[in-house]
């Protein structure tokens, strides 16, 4: 979600440049109140291994690959402020050097991506801890429900940066919807990554992990092998809860915030747009009258929708690779 | 879309554009995006201009267009955001080719194509004709604290080290039996990741106790190796005054 130059108003641009810059800097003196002068080079290596991780392509379904973002699992090895600020040297570097995201945009992109991530992943996965088993399994389960609620959330922060810097008028739901849609598949993905690995870290160095420091070491050692299967299950119930529950909120949130853009003079976004009358218009689906009833059903209808188009993408993929795959297992296969 | 950063970002040379001041060079660079993500998208004229003072700048820095064309292709993804946008936006409609389009949809997804062509091609240019050292020397004169900029340093010296690990993991696994297919078999890969992070933060334990064994005390040695000319500064504010005016013409009359 690197976005380019000119995706928002100007004026998002300096307000979350303001935040980001603001965020950042509490980051640096949390950092060196907790690493002293450890701080560069543990934090510039730590920072390119959460490079490094993004250049690495996971699997995620037939072949196709994904790669992880790292808020999350920076801030919980690390600690939240560690954490952000090696993300947000990363995602500055990248626009820098690479190219990835527009110079002017590093405000809102160092905000959704480096401050969001970290922080919120952060919170997210400490209350967890609160209701959790305080084992290794436990936190496994914490990091990954974390790190993929973290994606959400930084989806959810640059929908509301829409709401505001629309550089065009596609309307705050849909924007919300796609972003939302989309992100808790890639959380998905986030979340199984972010727990195994915080999972092998925890087993083999439990006291380099900054999330767990407080918990009780010989309970910690307490590991259950946890089936893929279930992992990915719970990863999908996760997502699944969360957004027949998430949408009771966001519904509404987005009235008293349009009416300010409405003050404010935003109000082309406010229009309606070309999918009025789909049946899952404004969140509210037709024909049911228990207004919370239709948001949950609608919201738990664009996960599944998101999810079958997903698994349509990847059975058209499979499908189209099977034959060369079939033959490259008989040349792979011992003799 | 963080994906493909291999590839090479320098480009060796000797033109004026490599030769100058990196703190010049990137403030001209920054003055340019700015100018551009506020140039109205109306102004169509403006970004032809914007278009024709890049061009001059990347012909004075010999760098082939094909170069900066490749690595144009980080942005696709949102190329194709932006192809989307008159179908989904609201507003009044225009009718192209028999299919209903947004007239504002259009003139926004031109907008996010203009601004995030123009926008990356500047970092080209300044990445492509500036060492890494020399742009975080550069970062670190126009007053980032220097702390990120070490950071950042040593993020760039170690990653090529780190992605190595993690492949050579990868390159294990596969020796193994590995065959990578669905998220369920991701889980020895986000296991080696975690090691692999493991290895990292011992090894930053070890180039700190190594610092301290070499006299490091906190603070990093400042080192002037490159004097600023006059010349640097008039050429870098000449192309940045050239973009700030275009802006601001363009902001008046539209």
């Amino acid at each position: 979600m690197h976005a380019p130059d000119g995706f928002l108003t100007a004026g998002t641009a300096v307000a979350t440049g303001a935040i980001s810059v603001g965020a950042i800097g509490v980051s640096l003196r949390q950092a060196r109140e907790q690493l002293g002068d450890k701080q560069v080079p543990l934090a510039g290596i730590s920072a390119a291994f959460i490079f490094a991780a993004q250049m690495f392509n996971f699997p995620v379904a037939a072949g196709t690959t994904g790669h992880l973002l790292g808020g999350a699992l920076a801030a919980i090895l690390l600690g939240p402020a560690v954490g952000s600020l090696i993300v947000a040297v990363v995602v500055i570097v990248q626009a820098l050097l690479f190219a990835d995201g527009g110079v002017t945009a590093l405000g809102y992109n160092v905000l959704n991506m480096a401050v969001v991530t970290a922080f919120g992943g952060y919170a997210i996965f400490r209350a967890l801890l609160r209701v959790l088993p305080r084992t290794a399994t436990g936190v496994v389960f914490a990091s990954g429900i974390a790190a993929g609620l973290s994606v959400v959330l930084s989806a959810t922060a640059f929908s509301l940066e829409w709401l505001f810097g629309a550089s065009f008028p596609v309307p705050f739901d849909t924007v919300f919807g796609a972003m939302v849609g989309v992100h808790l598949l890639i959380g998905v993905g986030e979340g199984v990554l972010t727990g195994f690995a915080v999972g092998a870290v925890v087993a083999a160095r439990p006291d380099l992990v900054a999330g767990v420091r407080d918990l009780d070491r010989t309970a910690l050692r307490d590991r259950t092998s946890i089936g893929m299967r279930g992992f990915a299950l719970a990863g999908l119930l996760v997502s699944l809860l969360f957004a027949t529950v998430v949408s009771q909120f966001a519904a509404p949130a987005p009235d008293g915030l349009e009416r300010v853009a409405q003050d404010t003079g935003f109000d082309a976004a406010a229009e309606d747009h070309a999918l009025a009358d789909s049946p899952f218009a404004d969140y509210a689906t037709a024909g049911l009258g228990n207004e919370p009833l239709s948001l949950a059903v609608a919201g738990a209808a664009g996960v599944v929708i998101t999810l079958a188009v997903g698994l349509g993408l990847v059975a058209a993929v499979r499908d189209r690779g099977s034959a060369g795959d079939r033959a490259g297992d008989r040349q792979h296969s011992p003799t | 879309m963080g994906a493909g950063h291999a590839h090479t970002l320098y480009r060796h040379g000797h033109s004026h554009v490599h030769r100058m001041a990196p703190q010049a060079k990137l403030a001209a660079a920054f003055v340019s995006v700015v100018a551009v993500a506020t140039t109205p998208r109306e102004a169509v004229w403006a970004f032809a201009l914007h278009a024709g003072v890049l061009a001059v700048v990347v012909a004075a820095a010999e760098l082939p267009l094909g170069f900066v064309l490749r690595r144009l292709l980080v942005i696709v993804p949102f190329v194709g955001v932006a192809l989307l946008i008159p179908f989904v936006a609201g507003g009044e409609q225009v009718e192209v080719l028999g299919v209903g389009l947004s007239r504002e949809g259009l003139w926004g997804a031109w907008n996010v194509l203009a601004k995030a062509g123009l926008g990356a091609s500047i970092s080209i240019v300044v990445a492509g004709t500036t060492e890494e050292a020399r742009i975080l020397e550069g970062l670190e004169r126009l007053r980032v604290p220097t702390t990120l900029t070490l950071i950042a340093g040593f993020m760039l010296r170690y990653l090529v080290l780190i992605a190595e690990e993690l492949r050579r993991a990868r390159t294990a696994m596969l020796a193994r039996g590995w065959v990578p297919r669905w998220l369920g078999d991701a889980r020895p890969a986000a296991s080696a990741a975690g090691v692999v992070f493991v290895r990292s933060y011992e090894r930053g334990e070890r180039v700190h106790a190594a610092m301290l064994s070499r006299g490091f005390t906190g603070t990093m040695p400042e080192l002037d190796t490159h004097v600023t000319s006059g010349t640097d500064w008039v050429l870098g504010m000449g192309v940045a005054t050239a973009a700030a005016a275009t802006a601001v013409v363009a902001v008046v009359t539209t």
